[in-house]
């Protein structure tokens, strides 16, 4: 994952709330088995429509997603994280997102930043009075700024830290495999294992 | 201070305690498999050359993709069977048990834990899935993740998470006839909202709660996540180890006994203190339906369509017009008036042998309504034998229906079961999202109680329009 610091690009502002991610991508782009080429799948119900904001010219090179509250709840599809990025978005601002796709972003190094809900209505305005306007994340100093607007966001410490140092998770856990297979020597034998299967007699 | 159901499973499950603010390593017990969001995993794997750590506590079903009929022949589209054999050579290379279509253990991936007795109390389950908190119902600590956790417990068998907050969910009183565990799910999402639930654990508590059976509070955890939870939880009881007891990989002779002492333990404390607590009134609860486009956007089916100006919210007013304006919906309109083309009786929300059982027992002996379409789509390949061994499949084709194959089906229409633009449906499944069911589709989220008179009637209907209907006619004649 590359490192994170800084993040700058047109404001995309997409006055939603509740976007879930069967909206972000539908099901039927679920059955790709590979990890990128999702661009076109992204918002694919709602770009049927001329008029969507990601059709616009100027974010036709992504920029940084402004959007309204609880983005990204439903299904735990992490295509939609892959959608975003390979379209360009490289960071969503909004109130409140739905936990598994939060998840999925800080796994993938997209960048999920919470600002409260005023703060997105001015970036809004902001991005509707002169489309293409530009806004900078800060991933260092927690901070949005778009020409004379500045808010501050929240993220949590560890994923923001892990962002910053673009450090694979899975290699930090295993730095840990000693405690893991201790914690295994201790698995209670009533607990389930699928192996050897138990034939059934349904 | 005593603790939370949620914190005593989590306790136990610490490998390796976060401090200044890292996360909590939790180990898990259990990983279920399905072809949607396993491929890139297991590439995953691959591409660092790291070993599957337990495959001793992972399983794998076909459930997203897989037909409704005739299942014997070649899956027609062909990135749907890609996507099929990528999972089968994957757990062929990697030595994972797998319940493949045609397999009498096939199914949708949360009704096949707990029908194996591999879901049980205590335990921590998670799934590339976000319904995996269907699983929580046993007291389970049980949980959807994206791809990239997948591979992480692939890799590890662990999870790096924070500790989640706890709210309480207490439903006290007595259910009416004709209202379920579905119409108490409706209605906490209605009054908490799509994001209400966002960072906590939701405890399902109260004699409503304890009077369910597990698959009705299976069908409650099942949909938390539409609360925007991370998981939903049940503490267990006997009713709870009455039905685990005896199934393929239950617990037996000494693994038994120590086992049930564990899970009695299982009880959030007298004195714990959640971090948030919501009441509900069973007595109050009517049968429950949605009306606009997330699963919060909900009322008693006996109501009208709220207007969007009745919302103080700014952003749920916005929502509402845009619903009304997809579901193609006028304010006021009576929710009983409302016809639709299709009833979709399925899903891992309601799809076990008391869902069909129960909608079996509405329309037997009956007709469908002209014009209409049912599907029924058993949660997994052995819930249909049993149906079947009940007779229920007679039940539902002599009223008019179709009687599927196992899988998600219609609940997301990644396989042929789809809706055709503008069908409006009544379904026993959990998402209501635009373009859910099929594109343009519209959709009503119903218990199978509500599913099946709206079967008979052609309209949105709960089992009491039934009874009505049937003093008229006796009246009458």
């Amino acid at each position: 994952m590359e490192k994170i610091s800084t993040l700058t690009g047109p404001i995309i502002p997409l006055r939603y709330s509740n976007v879930d991610t069967d909206q972000i991508i539908p099901a039927k782009f679920l059955k790709r088995v590979t990890k990128t080429g999702y661009e076109d799948a992204l918002f694919h119900g709602w770009r049927q429509d001329p008029d969507f904001i990601l059709n616009r010219p100027e974010y036709a090179n992504g920029g940084i997603l402004v959007t309204g509250a609880d983005f990204g709840t439903g299904s735990s599809r992490e295509h939609a994280v892959w959608a975003l990025r390979d379209f360009g978005i490289t960071a969503v601002l909004s109130p409140r997102f739905g936990e598994i796709f939060k998840g999925n972003s800080g796994k993938q190094g997209l960048l999920t930043a919470q600002v409260p809900e005023d703060a997105i209505e001015q970036l809004w305005a902001a991005a509707e009075a002169a489309p293409g306007t530009e806004i900078t994340v800060d991933l260092n100093e927690k901070s949005v700024v778009s020409g004379e607007l500045r808010f501050g966001f929240d993220i949590d410490d560890y994923t923001r830290w892990r962002l910053r140092e673009g450090l694979d998770d899975i290699a930090l856990t295993l730095q840990h495999e000693d405690a893991i297979t201790e914690f295994e020597k201790r698995r209670p034998s009533w607990m389930p294992t699928t192996l050897p299967a138990v034939a059934s007699d349904a | 201070m005593g603790k939370t159901l949620a914190e005593k499973v989590w306790q136990d499950h610490v490998v390796v305690k976060g401090e200044d603010g890292a996360p909590d390593l939790l180990y898990i017990d259990l990983q279920l498999i399905h072809e949607v969001t396993s491929p890139q995993a297991f590439d995953g794997l691959r591409q660092a050359g790291r070993p599957l750590r337990r495959r001793d506590l992972t399983i794998a079903t076909e459930d997203h993709n897989t037909p409704t009929i005739d299942i014997h022949k070649p899956i027609k589209d062909p990135t749907s069977a890609k996507q099929i054999s990528t999972l089968r050579d994957n757990v062929a290379e990697f030595g994972v048990r797998i319940h493949s279509l045609g397999d009498k253990e096939q199914g949708i991936v949360h009704i096949v834990g707990p029908q194996l007795g591999l879901t049980m109390p205590g335990i921590t389950v998670v799934c590339g899935d976000s319904h995996t908190s269907t699983h929580g119902a046993f007291g389970a600590m049980a949980f959807g993740i994206g791809t990239s956790e997948v591979e992480h417990v692939m890799a590890t068998q662990t999870l790096p998470l924070k500790p989640f907050k706890t709210m309480a969910i207490n439903v006290e009183g007595e259910l009416r006839p004709g209202v379920t565990a579905k119409d108490i799910i409706l209605a906490v999402i209605a009054k908490i909202g799509t994001g209400g639930g966002a960072g906590y654990v939701l405890e399902y508590r109260g004699s409503a709660i304890r009077a369910l059976s597990v698959e009705g509070r299976m069908t409650i955890c099942n949909m938390s996540i539409e609360a925007g939870a991370r998981a939903g939880m049940v503490a267990p009881d006997q009713t709870t180890y009455d039905y685990i007891k005896g199934r393929d990989h239950a617990p037996t002779g000494d693994d038994w006994n120590t086992a049930v002492e564990y899970w009695e333990t299982l009880r959030t404390d007298d004195d714990a203190v959640f971090d948030a607590e919501v009441s509900i009134d069973a007595n109050e609860l009517e049968p429950f339906v949605t009306w606009g486009t997330n699963p919060g956007q909900g009322v008693s089916l006996s109501d009208e369509i709220p207007a969007p100006d009745s919302f103080s919210d700014p952003d749920d007013r916005s929502a509402a017009k845009r619903a009304l304006e997809y579901m193609d919906l006028a304010p006021g309109t009576k929710l009983k008036d409302i016809r639709v083309d299709t009833v979709f009786i399925g899903s891992c929300t309601n799809s076990r042998m008391e869902d069909l059982r129960a909608a079996a027992d509405i329309i037997r002996g009956k007709k469908k309504a002209d014009g209409l379409r049912v599907m029924v789509v058993p949660g997994s390949a052995r819930v249909r034998l049993e149906a079947e061994a009940e007779g229920l499949d007679k039940v539902f084709t002599d009223f008019g229906a179709e009687w599927r194959f196992a899988g998600c089906s219609m609940c997301l229409g990644m396989n042929p079961d789809q809706l055709q633009p503008g069908e409006r449906c009544a379904s026993t499944s959990n998402r209501n999202f635009e373009g859910r069911q099929g594109k343009g589709g519209r959709t009503h989220l119903v218990s199978p109680l509500v599913a099946a008179a709206t079967a008979i009637r052609g309209t949105l209907s709960s089992p009491w329009d039934l009874e009505n209907q049937n003093d008229q006619i006796a009246k009458e004649a």
